[in-house]
């Protein structure tokens, strides 16, 4: 019975599906339980913020001021048009800190840090390192996961406010030095159409629950994987797939209820 | 490394977190110019608001006074309702005259003021009388079309 067989598989699928995410969701708590040691032991999560963060920092910089570079060129290719160059500011501006300052931030940080942690968690379980944690009363959770995942939440937000920030500088750059927009409407108009709570707060908020996202992914994914240098690499994968995907459509969702029908 | 050239670097990078945070809340957004928390509200009822919408804001003589509160539709006159938040430092006459404009050709549409001659000022929760509805382009071709009609035949 062939249709029987694809039915079953499915079934199969499913299941698996709906068990992982289960997994993740008592992951995601279990680390909120385990936090409260990490936070005693600062250093710790320094020691994370380093290398997710800092390292973070040249290609989420570049990517920034490509970016924004790029949207001021588009966008006075376009607006030009209609006669409203002057507008570059606000287009450049909003869509920053809207939309591509959270996302293509949150997308370059899965791969950069979100792979790096997978992996690196993934490497200790197959060489059995936390179980050697587990043997010496050391809660790995508490030792490994937390940290990373305070880590990822707190340098998040930052790394998509210096995106935003120097994109909207590479727009200025674009626009303004380059082009010869008008300089003080590009600011005022901009100043004018940006609102602190309903964009930039907004977009912080996108940030947070980006950052969240994807570093509760890969640390799942890391602490999950097979101890196997196969399963380490499947894992990495899945973390950016999963992440990525899991940033696209967390956008959505958030874009519609902050933006949605206003 | 070791652990006082990670503090240092970690310092750095939330440090600069914060600052491209600040920046973007003043430079790029409207928390540097603008703070409505000191304002009196008056209302003001027109026959059509257009493209009108909360927040839009307030001009008089092309200087930023104020911000548009809400727009709701009164079903006892049918009109549109306007609260505006307006800045205490400016006063107005009672018989101000409230416009809405837009600026440029495809902006977007705001409200100016035009000062009365009147001694006493407007209080909060007062009405401005004398209003001017929104252009509405239908209406404005109609106006041309009847205008056309009229006009004997050449």
């Amino acid at each position: 019975m062939p249709a029987a067989k694809t039915i079953r598989a499915i079934g199969h699928r499913t299941i698996n599906a709906v068990w992982r995410i289960g997994m993740a969701t008592r992951f995601f708590f279990l680390i909120l339980m385990y936090s409260g040691s990490s936070f005693r032991r600062f250093h710790l999560i320094i020691k994370e913020l380093f290398s997710t963060g800092v390292m973070s920092l040249i290609i989420i910089v570049v990517a920034g001021l490509f970016v924004g570079m790029v949207l001021g060129l588009q966008g006075y290719e376009t607006l030009k048009r209609y006669g409203s160059e002057s507008a570059l500011g606000v287009m450049v501006a909003l869509g920053l800190v809207r939309e591509l300052g959270p996302v293509v931030a949150a997308l370059l940080f899965a791969s950069r840090a979100g792979s790096a942690m997978t992996a690196e968690i993934g490497l200790m379980k197959a060489t059995e390192q936390i179980s050697a944690m587990e043997m010496m009363a050391v809660h790995p959770i508490a030792r490994i996961v937390a940290p990373r995942f305070w880590a990822g939440i707190i340098s998040m937000p930052l790394l998509a406010a210096l995106f935003s920030a120097v994109g909207v500088f590479g727009g200025y750059f674009v626009g303004v030095v380059q082009i010869g927009v008008d300089e003080g409407s590009f600011w005022a108009q901009m100043q004018a159409a940006v609102d602190f709570e309903h964009d930039i707060l907004n977009g912080v908020i996108k940030s947070f629950v980006f950052g969240t996202a994807v570093t509760v992914i890969a640390l799942f994914e890391g602490y999950d994987a097979p101890p196997t240098a196969e399963g380490v690499s499947g894992a990495t994968t899945r973390t950016v797939v999963t992440s990525s995907l899991a940033i696209l459509m967390l956008d959505f969702i958030l874009t519609a209820m902050m933006f949605g029908g206003s | 490394m070791e652990r006082t050239g990670i503090d240092l670097w970690v310092g750095m990078f939330v440090v600069a977190g914060v600052a491209a945070l600040v920046m973007l809340a003043m430079k790029v957004g409207n928390l540097g110019t603008y703070n409505v928390s000191d304002a009196y509200k008056v209302h003001a009822y027109f026959a059509n608001v257009g493209g009108l919408k909360a927040t839009a804001s307030i001009k008089s003589a092309g200087v930023l006074v104020g911000r548009v509160e809400s727009i709701t539709l009164d079903t006892e006159r049918y009109e549109a309702k306007v609260v505006m938040s307006i800045d205490k430092r400016y006063q107005f006459s009672r018989d101000t005259i409230g416009k809405i404009l837009t600026s440029g050709l495809l902006g977007e549409q705001y409200i100016g003021l035009d000062a009365g001659g009147d001694t006493e000022m407007l209080k909060d929760g007062e009405q401005l009388k004398m209003t001017q509805s929104a252009m509405v382009l239908e209406d404005l071709v109609g106006k041309f079309l009847y205008s056309k009609a009229e006009e004997p035949a050449k």
